[in-house]
């Protein structure tokens, strides 16, 4: 175990600057640092679409857009905001810190990383092309069908679903690429001494998301490109008259959509426990139990799909069974959220930005995670279905869960990335702002979910006014919220406070051992981990 | 954790390469898109997009294959490829693995429950669970969908001849793949050259048969469930049987020209394992699409 590795750079010397920089390159950071650009600049897109939607739903009747624009707005966000926000940051963090992690000198494929990153520009442009493109009259806009593609709606619209289609088709290239790359990354490239069992929560998190990414992306694939030959090129596979079953898509699509939940959010249970452990100032508990609890909740992640579509219609046995299997997850997670809170008992606690956020979020993803326990109640289902008691929920798990947990981990890397501290105060501002206003925008969204309120509907009955009212302000307080974050990241790149390598006091882990920011190449001589 | 004899890991330069193809794909997709909605510019952007993926393609392996020729890759590389390969094939399994899910769902479910509707409120009164089967037949998006008649694909004519004819090549590239561990270079290309050959025959005969299927089975790719489903699934089939022949010319090239060693042909293995797989799916359409 003496051996130490140093990395063979070719372009050690001269690598181009500027526009090429970026076009061209092949190093782990400078392909991170884009990813979490690009992400947030779609998080900021993906988010001013929703505000047009609460715009519309401030009050009752219809005000500003007609329900088609409505239509498309609902399902350009969810898509952007899944395929092109939360996605890309998660792969970011992994490029950014995966090889310092484990003591790597980069990714092990760079070339397929750097074509990874540029995929996701063009399945941007094709995603946001039809609104363009509508204006000069061409096509009826983008896809109106909300994110899921259910046929036959999909197979009646028009030209925005066929650019929604293939932009699927890119972002799912990019995300088996990125997922080939991690797999290897972290089974051939970690530092001598460094075991599975060794290695971060972080990359434990990562490679149980890429194995889902590999086993479900291309399902999705083959699903929406069964959607494009039922619309142009005359199969029958979503039709009744030809032998189909438009639920077959639901099932196709759910096989992916399921586990995509987990694929946003493992790699946050990977990173949000170091942060419990870094600002605890204790070791993390129950790190194998945090990992077999991974490994069992990546597992059920594929086999619970039809949860999704309980009032689709099918045999009581599918129904209890899906029922069961979803509610089973619950166990696996409890262990992670006791194994979270016991890392946080007794230790010597400080609440710097990052621990802000890790605290807030382990609560608010709890209520994400209980509403998804009482919507996986089939009898109760019912009820819930298609209100917005499920947008509510999802975006407990998806944004506290997954972009809060995102944002924890900006505060607690942005020091090791750029080499400066961030302003505290004003990251303390943005998350107590972004925390009571999103609070406040979808504690009523459960309200009136309960009460019948449907989703994807611009139009609602009289008696929800004033609980939207309050979720529409405090969802403009919510996004104006993000410009706060914006402001303090440009801050901190530009200058500041200049971090010390360790950063926090807390803080165990190789990525802590290299300067900040770190250099060029990160590990050219791998450390020995004892 | 292996222990690297040699020491440095290979970090390539800067590539135009991905980002490019990247804008051929954007313009192939526009193109695509366009044209399929009947908009003008469509087949030219899809022209141009195709040229520029594949002049991309091109290019980047030919950089591979240089840097492989100069030494660049040693073992700790090779793993990654190695890996990397298994992982690929994996994403491929799961492509695939949505085809079959369609053809299972619906022979075993969405057919007979159309078909079995209480006779009394059933739109579909004279329709039978059946397989091969085009469907009930009804009003598509506003057309009237008349299931078609057809004759189902048997598996005895071409489609045997077409299994043999892969699992031939299964065991060509085998036998020349030992040639090459054991650095016989005649006995490599003409087990490469018959691999080609075979994979050629392949697509040769699969395109005789959709002609057949087409003009005189009525068997189309708007032929109900089965007609979508046979025809996506060997479609699919067909298309990786197709880039995988042109990765054998691509491999029986450099075999001719000696790039590899016995020690050190991650790139003919990997290529080998590609067809292996590509076998082993037409395994399972042969059975569950044409014989059982």
């Amino acid at each position: 175990m003496s051996t130490t590795t140093v990395a063979n750079h070719e372009e050690h010397h001269d690598h181009p600057t500027g526009i090429m920089r970026w076009l061209t390159t092949t190093n782990h950071k400078d392909i991170g640092t884009m990813y979490l650009t690009f992400s947030l600049v779609m998080f900021l897109v993906g988010g001013s679409m929703i505000l047009g939607i609460r715009a519309e739903l401030f009050k009752p009747g219809l005000q500003l857009m007609n329900p088609d624009f409505f239509n498309q707005l609902i399902g350009v966000h969810a898509l952007i905001m899944i395929f092109a926000a939360l996605m890309p940051a998660a792969t970011g963090f992994a490029n950014w810190m995966l090889p310092l992690q484990i003591g790597a000198p980069d990714m092990a494929l760079p070339r397929l990383n750097n074509w990874g990153f540029w995929l996701l520009p063009p399945s941007a442009i094709l995603l946001t092309l039809p609104f363009t493109l509508a204006l000069f009259g061409i096509g009826d806009g983008a896809l109106a069908t909300g994110w899921t593609f259910y046929p036959p709606l999909s197979i009646q619209g028009g030209i925005g679903v066929d650019f929604a289609i293939f932009a699927i088709h890119l972002l799912g290239i990019s995300s088996v690429l990125g997922s080939i790359n991690i797999i290897v990354t972290l089974f051939n490239m970690r530092a001598p001494g460094m075991t599975l069992m060794k290695m971060p929560m972080f990359a434990w998190g990562w490679l149980i998301t890429a194995f889902l990414l590999i086993a479900t992306i291309p399902v999705l694939a083959g699903a929406v490109t069964m959607l494009l030959t039922d619309r142009h090129f005359g199969t029958h596979f979503f039709n009744a008259a030809g032998g189909g079953d438009p639920i077959m898509f639901q099932h196709l699509f759910w096989f992916f959509g399921h586990p995509e939940v987990y694929i946003l959010l493992l790699p946050v249970w990977g990173f949000i426990p170091q942060i419990l452990q870094t600002f605890s100032r204790k070791p993390m508990y129950g790190y194998k139990a945090q990992v077999y609890s991974l490994w069992a909740i990546g597992a059920l992640a594929v086999v619970v799909w039809a949860h999704h579509f309980f009032t689709a219609g099918m045999p009581v046995p599918a129904l209890l069974y899906f029922m069961y299997s979803t509610m089973a997850i619950s166990l696996p997670l409890a262990v992670l959220f006791f194994c979270w809170i016991k890392t946080m008992w007794k230790g010597s606690m400080t609440f710097e930005t990052p621990m802000l956020f890790a605290v807030g979020w382990i609560i608010l993803f709890g209520i994400g995670g209980l509403t998804g326990l009482v919507l996986a109640d089939v009898a109760a289902d019912a009820q819930y279905h298609n209100s917005y008691f499920v947008v509510a929920h999802f975006h407990y798990t998806l944004f506290a869960g997954g972009i809060m947990g995102i944002m924890a981990g900006v505060y607690y890397w942005l020091p090791k990335m750029t080499g400066n501290m961030y302003d505290e105060k004003l990251g303390k501002w943005h998350f107590w702002l972004t925390a009571i206003s999103f609070n406040l925008t979808f504690i009523p969204q459960f309200f009136v979910g309960l009460a019948g309120m449907p989703r994807r509907i611009p139009d609602y009955a009289l008696q929800f006014a004033e609980f939207n009212m309050i979720s529409s302000i405090s969802a403009f307080a919510l996004g104006l919220s993000q410009l706060l974050f914006v402001y303090v990241i440009i801050k901190c790149v530009k200058g500041g406070k200049k971090a010390t390598d360790k950063v926090w006091e807390g803080a165990e882990g190789l990525e802590w051992t290299l300067s900040s920011p770190p250099p060029y190449h990160s590990f050219t001589e791998q450390p020995i981990v004892k | 954790m292996a222990t690297h004899s040699e020491n440095q890991y290979f970090v390539p330069h800067g590539s135009v390469y991905p980002s490019i193809l990247s804008l051929g794909l954007l313009s192939l997709i526009s193109g695509f898109v366009f044209s399929v909605n009947h908009l003008a510019f469509g087949q030219w952007m899809m022209y141009l997009g195709a040229a520029v993926v594949i002049a991309m393609t091109f290019k980047w392996m030919g950089t591979i294959i240089t840097e492989n020729l100069t030494g660049k890759y040693k073992a700790w590389e090779d793993k990654s490829f190695r890996v990397g390969m298994i992982v690929f094939i994996c994403s491929e399994i799961a492509f695939f693995a949505a085809f079959f899910g369609a053809l299972f769902y619906m022979r075993m479910i969405s057919v007979p429950d159309l078909a079995g509707f209480d006779v009394d409120i059933t739109p579909y009164k004279d329709f039978l669970s059946t397989w091969p089967s085009a469907g009930p037949g009804g009003v598509v998006l506003g057309t009237e969908y008349v299931a078609p008649k057809f004759t189902a694909m048997g598996p005895w004519g071409l489609p045997a001849i077409n299994t043999a004819l892969l699992l031939t090549s299964g065991a060509t590239i085998t036998w020349a793949h030992w040639a090459l561990i054991k650095n016989k270079r005649t006995q490599l290309v003409l087990g490469m050259l018959a691999t080609v050959l075979l994979g050629v025959a392949f697509l040769v005969c699969q395109g005789l048969e959709y002609h057949h299927a087409y003009t005189e089975l009525g068997l189309t790719l708007g032929t109900g469930a089965y007609g979508a489903t046979f025809f996506m699934l060997t479609g699919f089939h067909g298309f990786h049987v197709t880039l995988g022949t042109i990765m054998l010319i691509v491999i029986l090239i450099r075999c001719m020209k000696g790039h590899f060693t016995p020690e050190h042909h991650f790139g003919f293995e990997g290529v080998a394992w590609y067809w292996h797989f590509v076998d082993v799916v037409w395994l399972g359409l042969f059975i569950f699409v044409y014989w059982l």
